[in-house]
């Protein structure tokens, strides 16, 4: 065991060298904004992989703790952990960091500092997110990160992008709110605000179902779930491209990983008690919402609600309590961060282009970009869920969980490999294949170098863990089991 | 020691204060226009002095003087301190405006003086006449400062309307005092308290008297019934005079809450805490929703202390010493979040300039990345949002709330901030998504754009680091309460 404090730094790296990108003031020194930016996430990923490579997959307790007392008054602690869950995501948020940082290299031209270290500053508040084991602390994380979103959308997003910041912003709060009181009436019952002790705490069933309904509108809406999905369009239809992206691959999976780690191991009889809620809403995320994507006209708004209905895979596992249902939602969440990334990226590369997102301004585009078109089938290829690629496995697993629950609940998650197939795929063809239609596309030029390599990093990343998703796995095998056996245990106070 | 002695060592802030505001006066006759900045450096100076008294006096003991009419306690003592530093920050914030404006005159510095010597009185009032007198010395010297600005219509308008409503609260809170004397037969803090213990008192007098004593309160704090003025008064004084009202008096006021509440009448909290509870709800109601509507940043602001103000009912309203401790933490917090957003005001206001609209903040971050992330930061402490200062504040507040059982009042708060973040926002969206209109150089005193800075950083690090504020809330209450 090393006795650096790996999540400390995990979290700081990215926060110091954002504010490090911030002091080089105005677009007078946009270059150098880029670059510190750029080696500021590489150090904020290079600080990340001990996390990987030191983790003991045996334990699925919290690794490399670390705690400090903060605010005595109320006993709060700096109090750090990671499990096999928050390890990978961790990973996620800072890998993705740094494609995020190159892919906005050309692209943002105006207030460089603000734009790179607004993407840093998140980065280190969601790794917080995902590593706070001190509910004040997860919360300060969770909230903080709302800021540097909602300029990053409001400053570098598309026409309407006021509505769709403020949108999501009061979204957020509001759920979030509640989520803080219930965490209030935790303190008062055990006098502390470390996780660990709210999973020992016996609550009845009404206050479970209360707890539990105040963090579920928190996360429902952070996932999205349905109904509560509506901000999420919005937002990533006005995000600049980086926003996208980190909005699609992290902040989607910090609503669900708060569910692991708050909703139901604190209030697992409620988690029981409201699951058959849980799978209609998941379902209905899955179906309804891919019919929702089926008509969609513009691309960004498609891939918006392909990944709420992805996200609904994701809840949708949870609530099975099976393990390879909740390894499956797992798998799913990574796979999706690089997936959705990816798809993001891609509109990107169009929009740097063409400027517009509308499907039928495009046609052919094959014809001019051959090997951006390689990469856009791969990609769309995997949000389908094709074999062989990091899309199936978390899909196939989940589906497979769900049958030994109900044959319908399989039958209605099965069904989004035929809608899945057709959404994607038909905005694949309108865009990609048939005819150049118009001057514009005829005059479109391939990748260019930068591109090329955030793409094909994406690539193998989604081909790998479709071929060999073993690593994540492994990694989670040991802390699911733990939680599945806290899950069976009831909370409910003797004689009750 | 003799009784003098004590007696003058216990108010010996207050006399210093007080004498130097006389001194001021008198060598502001004999100074040259070009040399009065003296006059300004003379009162930072009394404010040190002052705050030099404090601590080397400071014990954590209660010490009652003049036969128990004034008390010199850890709380009094922090207020105080509070109060200094505010004051101080607001003249460097408003020196420039000021002279700008032709009001950078002797008087000006006098006033202020006199006013946060009535406002010490009120801290550390512990007899109802005290403390009225206290309150009036501050009134009278408000009332003057809001028409200073003499040719200004709306500064007269709105001076008159403070005058006639804060006499009106003035007349209420009196009359319920008296009340109280003719029930318990004392007008001391801390006979009156004990004579309720007792409880032989006839019961509708005493609740006829809380009433007007509640009533005239909250008209001081600002609480909806009785806000009207707040408004007009925040828009229509210079902003200079905005910033004194809408912070540091705030702060006495608050100190003559607890003193006749929590000291005096807590043995009829059962009757006081549903009132202020119903305050604390229309406040916050009101208060948010009403500031949405407001184009005018002053009027904004004004709706928004209201619902500040209800915020901080809600830790009164719990009537315990976690409640008071917490809205204690909550009324520094608040002043120091107004102090860096009037202070912004004033940044932006000029010769001839009123910076007064929401749209003169328009595109600020092109104008001054800087200041605007100082705003960004006030605006999201005063919503409440994490990691600034005002999340702990709001947080504090609802967990004193919470603790007393009031647990559908806390969610309901909690739904209104979501309310109140939309108009912070708003400024936000104003300084970072729109074009600026004005692009005037932001030109003010160097100190001014330092102590600015710090102030607004002080909101993130005081957000970061909490604990030290807590815990000197805590010492003050503790160690002068029961």
């Amino acid at each position: 065991m090393t006795t650096l404090p790996l999540l400390s730094l995990a979290i700081w790296v990215p926060i110091f060298a954002g504010i490090l990108v911030l002091l080089t003031g105005d677009d007078k020194n946009a270059s150098s904004a880029r670059w510190i930016a750029l080696l500021g996430a590489l150090a904020a990923f290079l600080v990340t992989i001990p996390l990987y490579t030191g983790f003991n997959i045996a334990d699925g307790g919290f690794q490399f703790q670390e705690g400090y007392n903060w605010i005595p008054t109320f006993n709060i602690h700096y109090h750090l952990g990671a499990d096999g869950i928050a390890v990978p995501l961790i990973l996620l948020t800072s890998l993705t960091t740094v494609l995020v940082v190159i892919a906005g290299w050309e692209v943002i031209q105006k207030r460089v500092a603000q734009y790179m270290a607004s993407f840093l500053i998140m980065s280190g508040l969601m790794i917080g997110v995902f590593s706070a084991l001190d509910a004040i602390l997860y919360y300060v994380f969770w909230e903080a990160m709302l800021i540097p979103m909602f300029l990053v959308i409001g400053v570098w997003g598309g026409p309407n992008r006021v509505y769709a910041t403020i949108k999501f912003f009061l979204y957020t709060l509001l759920g979030s709110l509640l989520m803080l009181v219930a965490f209030i009436y935790l303190f008062y019952q055990t006098n502390s605000f470390e996780v660990v002790d709210y999973y020992r705490l016996p609550m009845t069933l009404p206050v479970q179902v209360l707890v539990f309904l105040a963090f579920f509108m928190a996360f429902a809406v952070k996932i999205p779930m349905w109904p509560v999905h509506t901000w999420l369009p919005d937002a990533h239809v006005e995000a600049p491209t980086g926003g996208s992206v980190v909005l699609a691959a992290i902040a989607l999976k910090l609503g669900g990983y708060s569910f692991l780690r708050f909703a139901m191991p604190i209030a697992p009889d409620a988690a029981h008690y409201l699951s058959g809620f849980m799978i209609t809403l998941s379902l209905i995320a899955v179906v309804y919402i891919a019919f929702v994507a089926l008509v969609q006209q513009d691309m960004k708004k498609l891939i918006a609600y392909s990944s709420i209905s992805h996200m609904g895979f994701v809840t949708l596992g949870f609530f099975l309590f099976n393990s390879i249902g909740l390894e499956g939602s797992i798998v799913q969440m990574i796979s999706h961060g690089f997936i959705s990334s990816a798809m993001f990226l891609s509109v990107g590369v169009l929009y740097d282009r063409m400027h517009s997102r509308q499907i039928a301004d495009y046609g052919g585009v094959v014809n001019t970009m051959p090997k951006f078109a390689a990469f856009a089938v791969l990609f769309a290829m995997a949000n389908a869920g094709l074999p062989g690629t990091s899309g199936f496995v978390g899909e196939f697993m989940v589906i497979l969980a769900s049958l030994q629950k109900n044959f319908w609940f399989a039958f209605l998650a099965s069904t989004t490999l035929i809608l899945g197939a057709a959404y994607t795929l038909w905005m694949v063809k309108r865009v990609f294949f048939g005819e150049i239609t118009n001057a514009h596309v005829a005059e479109l030029v391939d990748l260019n170098k930068r591109e090329l390599l955030i793409l094909s990093t994406l690539a193998v990343l989604v081909i790998g863990f479709g071929v060999y998703p073993q690593p994540i796995t492994e990694m989670t095998h040991a802390t699911v089991a733990q939680f599945l056996d806290h899950m069976a245990q009831t909370k409910l106070p003797a004689g009750l | 020691m003799n009784g003098l002695q004590t007696d003058l060592i216990s108010a010996l802030p207050e006399l210093f204060v007080l004498s130097m505001a006389m001194f001021i006066l008198i060598t502001d006759l004999f100074l040259k226009p070009s040399n009065r900045i003296a006059i300004f450096v003379l009162t930072q100076i009394t404010l040190l002095g002052a705050a030099f008294i404090t601590i080397s006096t400071h014990n954590p003991s209660v010490t009652y003087a003049f036969s128990g009419m004034f008390v010199d306690d850890p709380f009094a003592d922090v207020m105080k301190l509070m109060i200094y530093l505010s004051t101080s920050l607001f003249l460097v914030y408003t020196r420039s405006y000021i002279t700008l404006r032709g009001m950078f005159r002797g008087e000006f510095y006098a006033l202020v003086l006199f006013a946060m010597a009535g406002m010490m009185i009120m801290v550390s009032g512990q007899h109802f006449l005290t403390l009225y007198m206290g309150l009036e010395l501050l009134s009278l010297c408000l009332y003057a400062l809001v028409a200073m600005d003499r040719d200004n219509a709306r500064a007269t308008e709105a001076a008159m309307k403070y005058f006639v409503l804060g006499a009106l609260a003035s007349g209420m809170l009196l009359y319920g005092m008296s009340m109280m004397y003719g029930a318990t037969g004392s007008l001391n803090i801390s006979e009156v308290a004990s004579a309720l213990l007792n409880g032989s008192q006839d019961k509708p007098v005493l609740v006829l008297g809380t009433v007007f004593i509640v009533a005239g309160l909250a008209f001081k704090l600002g609480a909806v019934p009785f806000q009207m003025w707040v408004p007009d008064v925040y828009e229509g004084s210079p902003t200079a005079v905005t910033l004194f009202i809408g912070s540091v008096t705030k702060l006495a006021a608050f100190a003559f809450v607890i003193r006749i509440l929590a000291q005096g009448l807590y043995v009829l909290a059962i009757d006081w805490h549903g009132m202020l509870m119903i305050m604390a709800v229309l406040s916050i109601i009101i208060g948010n929703i009403t500031a949405i509507a407001q184009t005018n940043l002053k009027r904004m602001l004004a709706y928004s202390t209201i619902s500040h103000v209800g915020f901080l009912l809600f830790g009164l309203m719990s009537a315990s010493l976690n409640g008071y401790i917490s809205s204690m933490f909550y009324i520094v917090s608040y002043v120091l979040m107004t102090l860096a957003g009037f202070g912004m005001i004033l940044l932006l206001s000029r010769k001839g300039f009123e910076a007064e609209q929401l749209d003169d903040l328009k595109g600020l971050n092109q104008r001054s990345p800087w200041f605007a992330f100082m705003m960004l930061i006030t605006m999201f402490s005063m919503a409440g949002v994490p990691p600034t200062l005002g999340f702990y504040a709001k947080f504090a507040v609802l967990q004193a709330a919470l603790q007393a059982g009031f647990l559908w009042l806390v969610v309901f708060a909690v739904l209104m901030a979501v309310i109140g973040a939309f108009y912070y926002l708003r400024i936000v969206k104003l300084m970072y998504f729109d074009e600026p209109t004005d692009n005037t150089p932001i030109n003010n005193p160097p100190e001014m754009n330092i102590l600015l800075s710090v102030n607004a950083l002080g909101l993130l690090a005081l957000g970061i680091m909490p604990q030290r504020l807590m815990d000197i809330c805590a010492y003050a209450i503790a160690h002068s309460l029961q």
